[in-house]
């Protein structure tokens, strides 16, 4: 570590999101020496996209709502792998950290009695699915996650916590005793590289979504949290569950409304067949989300895809003529233009299955603390913690519903904060990490730099999208799953052997992009191999060769081990504490 | 197409320089100027510059067009070209890093100078604070602003003084605490504003309206807030 500048602090969040930023204020509150480390201003974090709002049961636009409903939806909605007791957690504190956003002045929509306005959000009931429709997302028009995050800095800069904007973390320092103390971090706009050395380190790095070549994901957003942890040699859990959302613009990702296929629009394939009559006879193209993204992909595979590549379909909207597109779907037709270069009053917009969120991620407690499994016993990670996209508490199992990804980066980025002060005030003790131990923190980083003939990252980075997005994507079997592992095998030495031809220190995006591409295939090979492995359909991981949920042998979460690439078992949580479990059951709306 | 791009490298350059890249474009699609800058990169890594969302929420690629600033990801290239050039330079008027990347420092230390956090120090209670859809709705075209400072590094007063003026985004994000019926500092925000230079170098010129790229009025905003400070005054 020579020359290595160090800087110290109580806790370090890595990640300048929602959840890294809730973490940060709850301990900077609290007067710990607390830095939240990003590798963007923190208001470009991927937080900043979230449009429709945040589910909680405040009981504002229905007084009688109960956060045990919405407990019921949300363990439904996970298709029962979702762990009890955080959801149990989840929905019950929701609510005080929704109010404690508010008071810290996020600019909610209102109702006329001046209560949080909140709408109807998909999979959501009264009274455990029996009393109808439910409206229980919190919303700031269809700008909650700008409007949340904006006031999550705010609060921050209230509360004086440190912020290193624009660094970028390498990976993980670990101390003889294998006590994460720290992370290599590179400030970006100088070239430094920095030991950044911590009590508590906090993984709030968000998704990965583009391991996709179509994803509705910021660019940013290439899981170097989950980089790092594999890296380390830590499990990570249920990597496999990836959400789809069926209409998002070919090439751009930005998400097209189910509104379009709702005022009678319709798919098509190359030869301008309206393919859904065949999978859908009765809904078409009003199918359920996961029947149309995965007729979607069959059509594709099956070499009726449209363009040069036959690598999307066509979504057909000129058919319902210029005034409906413009007085019904006004924001479509800008969308379209803006991102397909196309009016749909004219033609049809390219569209395809994008990939959207990471239900899976760094297991973790309720406390955000970071779980391995050794020997197959579930192991606490001393020092290092993960919280929202990142981890894999686990409140989503199998699916996401709608909303509930910003209260779950709220409640338990707050979780962690609240755990690591109390760890904080008894007094954390370990062993200051040795020149070693930092040395082999910076191994990657050397490898990069000190390589001067090798694979380009533009290439391989379009090479390992297009491999997920084929093989991986919504819709998954054996066969072509086996394909992309060879492909992915085949690319690791090459991902590897990165070498970037711009080596000056100043601002150096190359650099960045290059350390991206290879959290991004850490992240790839895991879903890889955990979705070969998980012989079952459910939720989000959709099989043509195993189509049906497998209780007797796959009602839990998988553990991938980077180092052995195998998978193992890890059991699901029914024992919510304040409430009855549960009982799977078949999953129908 | 013909694409000239400013450059400029600390390490090893002595000063800027305006690139010529010749970057053929996709038949029949009118890319954004974002797609253009990755098409750029994907031929020469050494180009620097800031991109996040793509969408044009996250405000990281304000970058300056043909002479006018504003996102490179929802600015298509025909918009901008003139006479088949496309011409991208940084955000005028702050340090530059390298190549795109400016220095936004100055920028966000007026930002946070304003005190951008609601103040009240009255409890709230164990629910939410009521405001009604009316007080609501005053917050509607100031809170939507990304920091991306499109506005002032367009705004000559901001470009003379920087230190001082705090500038239409700035401005914008105090009268969005000003006008929230939550917020009970408003005298403090006030009484910090009222000086020549941090609201009244304001010359009205206008710019900041023009180039937003959320659409948003900086300068009706100072407008609300020289009232203010002058019905304070009488």
């Amino acid at each position: 570590m020579t020359g290595l500048r160090k800087l110290s602090f109580d806790a370090v969040v890595i990640g300048g999101g929602g959840a890294g930023m809730r973490a940060s204020l709850q301990m900077a509150q609290s007067g710990f020496k607390t830095a939240c480390l990003t590798k963007v201003f923190p208001t470009r974090s991927h937080t900043v996209s979230a449009q429709g709002g945040i589910t909680c049961a405040i009981a504002s636009a229905d007084p009688n709502d109960d956060w045990r409903w919405h407990m019921y939806d949300t363990v439904k909605g996970s298709d029962y792998i979702g762990d009890q007791d955080a959801i149990e957690y989840m929905c019950s504190v929701g609510p005080e950290a929704v109010f404690e956003l508010e008071h810290m002045g996020l600019p909610f929509s209102r109702f006329e009695n001046g209560r949080i306005y909140q709408r109807p959000f998909g999979g959501q009931s009264k009274d455990y699915g029996a009393g109808g429709q439910a409206a229980r997302t919190c919303a700031a028009a269809d700008r909650t996650g700008h409007a949340l995050l904006h006031t999550l800095y705010q609060a921050n800069l209230k509360n004086n916590t440190t912020f290193l904007n624009e660094w970028f973390a390498v990976d993980l320092v670990r101390n003889q005793d294998g006590v994460v103390v720290g992370v290599i971090a590179i400030e970006i706009e100088t070239g430094e590289v920095v030991f950044v050395e911590s009590k508590a380190t906090v993984l709030a790095t968000g998704g990965a979504g583009r391991i996709y070549a179509s994803t509705t994901n910021a660019h940013i957003n290439t899981g170097d949290g989950i980089g790092m942890a594999l890296r380390a040699g830590y499990a990570v859990q249920d990597i496999e569950m990836w959400q789809f959302h069926p209409t998002g613009i070919y090439g751009a990702g930005t998400l097209v409304t189910e509104g379009c296929r709702g005022e009678g629009g319709y798919l098509i394939n190359k030869d301008g067949e309206r393919f859904m009559e065949r999978y859908a006879p009765n809904a078409k193209d009003l199918a359920g989300r996961d029947v149309v993204a995965r007729s979607m992909m069959t059509e594709i595979l099956e070499g009726r895809g449209c363009g040069e590549h036959g690598d999307h379909v066509f979504l057909k909207l000129d058919h319902l003529g210029k005034e409906i597109l413009h007085s019904r779907l006004p924001g479509i037709t800008e969308l379209s233009k803006t991102f397909a270069h196309v009016d749909p009053v004219n033609a049809p917009i390219p569209v395809v299955p994008t990939c959207h969120y990471m239900m899976g991620g760094i297991p973790t407690n309720v406390n955000g603390q970071a779980i391995t499994q050794v020997n197959g016993k579930d192991e606490i990670i001393p020092g290092l913690y993960a919280c929202g996209e990142a981890a894999c508490v686990s409140v989503h199992g199998a699916n996401r519903l709608g909303g509930n990804s910003l209260l779950d980066l709220v409640v338990f980025g707050r979780a962690a904060g609240i755990f690591i002060e109390e760890q904080l005030q008894q007094g954390i003790d370990y062993r200051l990490a040795s020149e070693d131990d930092v040395d082999r923190a910076m191994g990657r980083l050397n490898s990069l730099d000190s390589n001067d003939n090798g694979e380009d990252t533009a290439e391989l980075k379009r090479e390992l999208q297009n491999c997920m997005q084929n093989y991986f994507g919504v819709f998954r079997d054996g066969e072509y799953m086996k394909k992309g592992r060879d492909e992915l095998n085949a690319m690791r030495d090459r991902v590897a052997n990165i070498a970037i031809s711009d080596k000056s220190k100043a601002f150096n995006t190359a650099r960045m992009e290059a350390l991206e591409l290879q959290n991004l295939f850490e992240v790839a090979e895991a879903t890889a191999i955990a979705a070969d492995e998980r012989t079952e359909s459910r939720g989000a991981h959709s099989r043509n060769d195993f189509p049906e949920r497998d209780d007797k042998n796959w009602l839990c979460h998988s553990m991938y081990h980077p180092e052995t690439k195998k998978l193992t078992k890890r059991d699901v949580n029914f024992k919510p504490k304040t409430v009855d479990t549960f009982e799977p059951k078949v999953r129908t709306y | 197409m013909l694409v000239s791009v400013y450059r400029y490298n600390p390490e090893t350059d002595r000063e800027p320089y305006m690139q010529d890249v010749e970057v053929s474009l996709p038949e029949g699609k009118d890319l954004m100027v974002l797609d253009v800058l990755n098409l750029i990169k994907e031929k020469d890594q050494s180009l620097s510059y800031r991109r996040s969302c793509r969408e044009g929420v996250c405000g990281s690629d304000g970058v300056n067009m043909n002479g006018k600033n504003g996102l490179a990801c929802i600015t298509p290239v025909s918009e901008v070209v003139t006479g088949g050039k496309l011409v991208v330079r940084p955000l005028p008027g702050l340090p530059v890093i390298r190549d795109l990347v400016v220095d936004m420092g100055v920028f966000y230390k007026q930002y946070q100078r304003i005190k951008p956090y609601l103040q009240n120090s009255t409890p709230a209670g164990g629910r939410e604070r009521l405001q009604s859809p009316e007080d609501r709705a005053k917050l509607d075209g100031l809170y939507e602003c990304i920091l991306c400072a499109c506005c002032s590094t367009s705004c000559p007063s901001f470009w003379w003084n920087p230190e001082k003026f705090v500038g239409p985004s700035g401005l914008l994000q105090a009268y969005r605490f000003l006008a929230d019926s939550r917020d009970e500092a408003t005298e403090e925000r006030l009484a910090e504003l009222d000086d020549p230079f941090s609201v009244f170098r304001c010359r009205g010129i206008m710019n900041c309206v023009s180039v937003c790229p959320k659409g948003l009025n900086p300068t009706k905003a100072i407008g609300h807030i020289r009232d203010m400070l002058l019905s304070r005054a009488t």
